[in-house]
Formats: C-alpha cells, sequence, structure tokens
C-alpha cells in the first residue's frame, strides 16, 4: 500500500489521475473501518487531510459552498442558520468524535442509503461540486446517487465541495434509531419548505437503494397548497392532505428487509414521519412573517 | 513509513508504520502508549479517544499518515495537559495545534510509558499528581474495570474546557460515543458532575 499526501488541491487532482484506483481518505470514519477488518486493501490511500480549502465554507447570496471535509461538527455549530436541514441531520451522525472527523464529502462518497446527509440534501436542493484534472463539473444531487453505494463520480474525479441551496423556509430532519447516539438510520426523512418558490421538497433515507425523493407526494403537496391558497392564508393543513401526502410518502420507498427493520416497518415509519416534519415545518412556516399575506391564520 | 508528529507535547517518530495502519496501533503498539485502548475498531466504543489538533476523535479511525505533523494528546499526557491549561487560564498547548516543539514541556516518553494512577487516596495525594477529572473519576468511583476510562477522561476533560458548567444532557451528549460495559454511566455522571464542581470552586 502507498500513502499519498498531497498538500494541495491540484496535487491531489494530479494524483488522482495518476492512480485512479487510489482510494480518498477525508475524516476516515467509513474508510479505516473497512481497513481495520481487512474488508478493503486498497493499493494507494489518498489521504486529503492536508488541503485546507477542504475544510473551508462560503456562505454566498443563493447557496452555502460546503467543503468536502467540513466536518459535522462545524455545520452543526456554523450552519444553523443557513442550512438547518443539513444541521439536524448532521447532529444524529454517530457520536462527538465521528462528527469531529466525518464529513458530507465522505457521506457522498460512500453513498450508503442509510448516510444522513443525503435526505437533507435532498429536500434542500443541492449540487456536487466534482472536479478531475480534466476538469469541474456540477451534478445536482438528485443524479448523484446511481446504486447502493454507487455514486456519479468517475474514476479521476474528486469531490471538491457541495453547493447547497440557502434555507429560504423552515426545515426539518428526522430519523428512526434504536437510540439517540451511534445509531445507522432504521430510515430517515427529511422535508424543507422553499416558500420562495412555493414548494416542499423532501428525502427518504435508508427505504430505498439509493437516498430518493417523494416526488409524487411534493408534486401533490404543491398543488395542494397552492389550490388553498395556503401559502398565503397559512392555515392549518387539513388532515387529509396530510395523510395523502404521508401515503404518498410511504410510496416512494422500496425498502428490504434487514436486521435493523422489516420493509413494512420502514414504509410505516417513513409516512409517520413524512407527516409529523410536514406539521413542524408548518407550523413554523404559520409562526413566522416570512408570508406574503397574514391571513386569518386562526 | 516514518510518522512524525507530537504526542503529549514531545515529538515523535514511529518507523516501519505500515501505510494501511491506525493512529491508536501506533500509539499502542509502537511508541508504547497503551492508554489508549482498541475494543473495537470501528469507532463504536470511544475507548481509544485522543486529541488530534485539540479535537476529540477516535484514533482507531485515523490513519497513521494522517497524525504526520499534528499534535496528539493521550491520557497518558492528560494530567500534563490539563496542569498546563490551568496555568495558561484556558486552551493548553495542544489545543491550538502548537508543537512544543522545544521540547521543554509535557510528558516524555518514558514518563508517559511509566505512567500508573498512583495517589488513588485523595486525602494524602501522594504519588502522581493527576488531572482533575482523573482524580474525579476515581473519587466517584466511576471506574470498574477501567477499560472505557482513558476515552471517557479524554473525552470528559475536553468537554469541561469547552463548556465548564454543563448540563446532565450537555454531559449525556458530549459523553455518547463512549461506551462503558460496567457501570451503568451513573458513576461517570457523578464524575464529571464532581469535576466541573471542584472546576468552578477553583476559579
Ligand atoms: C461508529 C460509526 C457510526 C456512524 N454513524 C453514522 C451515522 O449515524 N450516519 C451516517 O450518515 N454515517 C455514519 N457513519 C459513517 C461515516 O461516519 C459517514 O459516512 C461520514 O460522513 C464519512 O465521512 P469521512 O470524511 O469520515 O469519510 P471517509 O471514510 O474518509 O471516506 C468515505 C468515502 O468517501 C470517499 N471520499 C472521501 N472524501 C472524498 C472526496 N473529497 N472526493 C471523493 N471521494 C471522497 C472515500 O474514498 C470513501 O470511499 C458512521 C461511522 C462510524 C464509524
Ligand atoms: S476502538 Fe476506537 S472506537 Fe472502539
Ligand atoms: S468500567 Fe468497565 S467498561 Fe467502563
Amino acid at each position: 500500500m502507498d500513502f499519498l499526501r498531497p498538500a494541495s488541491w491540484e496535487e491531489a487532482l494530479a494524483a488522482k489521475a495518476e492512480h485512479p484506483t487510489a482510494v480518498p481518505i477525508a475524516g476516515g470514519t467509513d474508510v479505516m473501518v473497512e481497513i481495520n477488518f481487512d474488508h478493503r486493501r486498497p493499493e494507494y490511500l489518498l489521504d486529503l487531510n492536508r488541503i485546507g480549502d477542504l475544510e473551508e465554507w462560503e456562505v454566498g447570496e443563493e447557496s452555502v459552498r460546503l467543503g468536502a471535509s467540513v466536518p459535522y461538527t462545524k455545520i452543526m455549530e456554523n450552519l444553523r442558520g443557513e442550512l438547518p436541514g443539513l444541521a439536524l441531520a448532521s447532529h444524529t451522525v454517530a457520536s462527538p468524535q465521528i462528527r469531529n472527523r466525518g464529513g458530507v464529502g465522505g457521506n457522498l462518497g460512500t453513498a450508503s442509503p442509510a448516510g444522513d446527509a443525503h435526505p437533507a440534501l435532498l429536500a434542500a436542493g443541492a449540487e456536487v461540486e466534482v472536479e478531475s484534472v480534466r476538469g469541474s463539473r456540477l451534478i445536482p444531487v438528485d443524479d448523484f446517487y446511481t446504486g447502493v453505494k454507487r455514486n456519479a463520480l468517475a474514476p479521476d474525479e474528486l469531490i471538491r465541495a457541495v453547493r447547497i441551496k440557502k434555507a429560504d423556509g423552515p426545515q426539518q430532519y428526522s430519523k428512526v434509531g434504536t437510540r439517540n447516539a451511534m445509531v445507522i438510520a432504521v430510515c430517515a426523512f427529511g422535508l424543507a419548505l422553499h416558500p420562495e418558490t412555493r414548494t416542499v421538497r423532501t428525502g427518504i433515507g435508508s427505504a430505498a437503494p439509493t437516498p430518493v425523493r417523494a416526488k409524487a407526494a411534493e408534486e401533490f403537496l404543491n398543488a395542494a397548497l397552492e389550490e388553498g391558497g395556503f401559502w398565503d392564508n397559512g392555515k392549518i393543513i387539513t388532515p387529509s392532505v396530510a395523510k395523502q401526502f404521508a401515503d404518498l410518502c410511504s410510496g416512494a420507498c422500496n425498502p428490504i428487509d434487514d436486521v435493523r427493520g422489516t420493509a413494512s416497518y420502514r414504509r410505516h415509519a417513513v409516512g409517520v414521519m413524512a407527516r409529523r416534519t410536514l406539521t413542524w415545518t408548518w407550523e413554523s412556516y404559520r409562526g413566522t412573517a416570512g408570508r406574503t399575506n397574514k391571513g386569518s391564520a386562526a | 513509513m516514518r510518522v512524525n508528529f507530537t504526542v503529549n507535547g514531545r515529538p515523535q517518530e514511529a518507523d516501519d508504520v505500515w501505510e494501511g495502519e491506525s493512529l491508536l496501533y501506533v500509539l499502542r503498539e509502537r511508541l508504547g502508549l497503551p492508554g489508549s485502548k482498541n475494543a473495537c475498531e470501528q469507532g463504536e466504543c470511544g475507548s481509544c479517544t485522543v486529541r488530534l489538533d485539540g479535537v476529540p476523535v477516535c484514533s482507531c479511525l485515523v490513519a497513521a499518515g494522517q497524525a504526520e505533523g499534528r499534535d496528539v494528546v493521550t491520557v497518558e499526557g492528560l494530567a500534563d495537559f490539563a496542569k498546563q491549561r490551568g496555568e495558561q487560564g484556558g486552551c493548553a498547548s495542544g489545543a491550538s495545534g502548537a508543537s512544543g516543539a522545544s521540547g521543554s514541556c509535557g510528558t516524555s516518553l518514558q514518563d508517559a510509558q511509566g505512567w500508573s494512577a498512583k495517589g488513588q487516596d485523595s486525602q494524602t495525594g501522594e504519588g502522581t499528581e493527576l488531572a482533575p477529572i482523573q482524580q474525579a473519576f476515581i473519587d466517584a468511583g466511576a471506574v470498574q474495570c477501567g477499560f472505557c476510562t482513558p476515552g471517557l477522561l479524554v473525552a470528559a476533560d475536553e468537554m469541561l474546557e469547552r463548556n465548564p458548567n454543563p448540563s446532565d444532557a450537555d454531559i449525556r451528549e458530549a459523553l455518547s460515543g463512549n461506551l462503558c460495559r460496567c457501570t451503568g454511566y451513573e458513576k461517570i455522571m457523578d464524575a464529571v458532575r464532581l469535576a466541573a464542581a471542584r472546576q468552578g470552586e477553583a476559579v
């Protein structure tokens, strides 16, 4: 095995081009487990820890450019306002020690259906900024997950950053597990209200081969909210609408039975989380001045 | 490969390190610092917790090469680290990533290897001085088999540095990455509360 220690982003890209099989290592919280247990013996490890740029973030007008190696702890501490969904999701990852090392770049690299960043990224709307010596491109996060633990990266590409839309409304993240810490999601759900575009976006974790959005549920809810003038009048969402939304979210799942839970439990739980997160975010939206026209929200 | 880094304030050099080796392995097997424990090697138990440039991490999940040029504090250096922090009125040097290149402070490898938890009797205070958090663990009876203790000490000490007046919820959260199979955690909670209270009195 060889340990490559590029001191800059350019050097890292050159190293990845020269050794496309090299395994990048950032926080190491996925890679080292595999090495410790002999599940993986890469020819080259490509250490990203010396590249300071990857641990920085920039808050822009529309979006946050989050460096691939920014640890979850930093996201929780510094970006709660801009990225509330991702900050909540980050807080559910493992333990303080893991959150001090692991980050979104590694979560995307692993692309596990259970990765906690994914539902939050899907709900907020995000693009993955990837680069190689050939150039850089932006991959919409919806297209990034290509299969179980597979992603859209080419062998010579590295993740530079994730560009996540700044929240323009309330966001929530919910996760089912057996305890609060150190739990891989049985299933998870992210929801973001986007009052500016009058849309709702979702993300489902651990209930399909890849993280997915519940698109039919989103379309149904967008139409129902528009029709009822909810964005303007800020009324409580009717229980029948919430139920239909929840059912459609359950329907978006394509889960399996495994040690953490059965497929039917996952479908059920996703529906429950969908209804709850909708209620929480909508209550919060109703309570804000963000609405264009304060109706009689009795 | 060779890895150069600072451990408990002293520059160290580890040779013949395999590229896939963890920092934990290097500390225990190459530097003879067995304080950090190896229980799971998968980040679940926290018994290998050390501070890397001041930040608590599972050393079993840090590749040795990633520690190159960085600053590590293990349980063996905790007493000195806490003392230094006390003298400097806040952060010990390790937390800022200063390498202590002068070698004038910190625990020598020899001292660290010879470290043991003396001074069990807090009344007489005989033997090596312990960090306040170590003394509190002893006084509160928070140590049974002791396997989880080094990781808990490092994690708890870091929390008290950041948050001198933790609520119970803060303590539980800060220690949520450390498993203990013996104590049922109540005595550990007591120990951290005790250390926090003593820290408050000292100010
Ligand atoms: C005890 C434990 C509990 C965990 N609990 C959770 C949990 O609750 N939720 C959760 O989502 N995850 C969990 N994980 C998994 C892991 O912590 C996360 O997936 C984390 O986000 C990985 O980040 P990292 O920087 O440590 O990745 P690494 O291990 O360094 O890398 C992970 C993968 O991404 C690739 N990679 C890393 N950076 C880049 C880059 N810039 N460009 C291209 N590829 C890259 C690596 O080659 C590797 O394939 C847990 C892990 C452990 C050990
Ligand atoms: S040995 Fe590192 S967390 Fe268990
Ligand atoms: S004292 Fe035995 S594991 Fe904690």
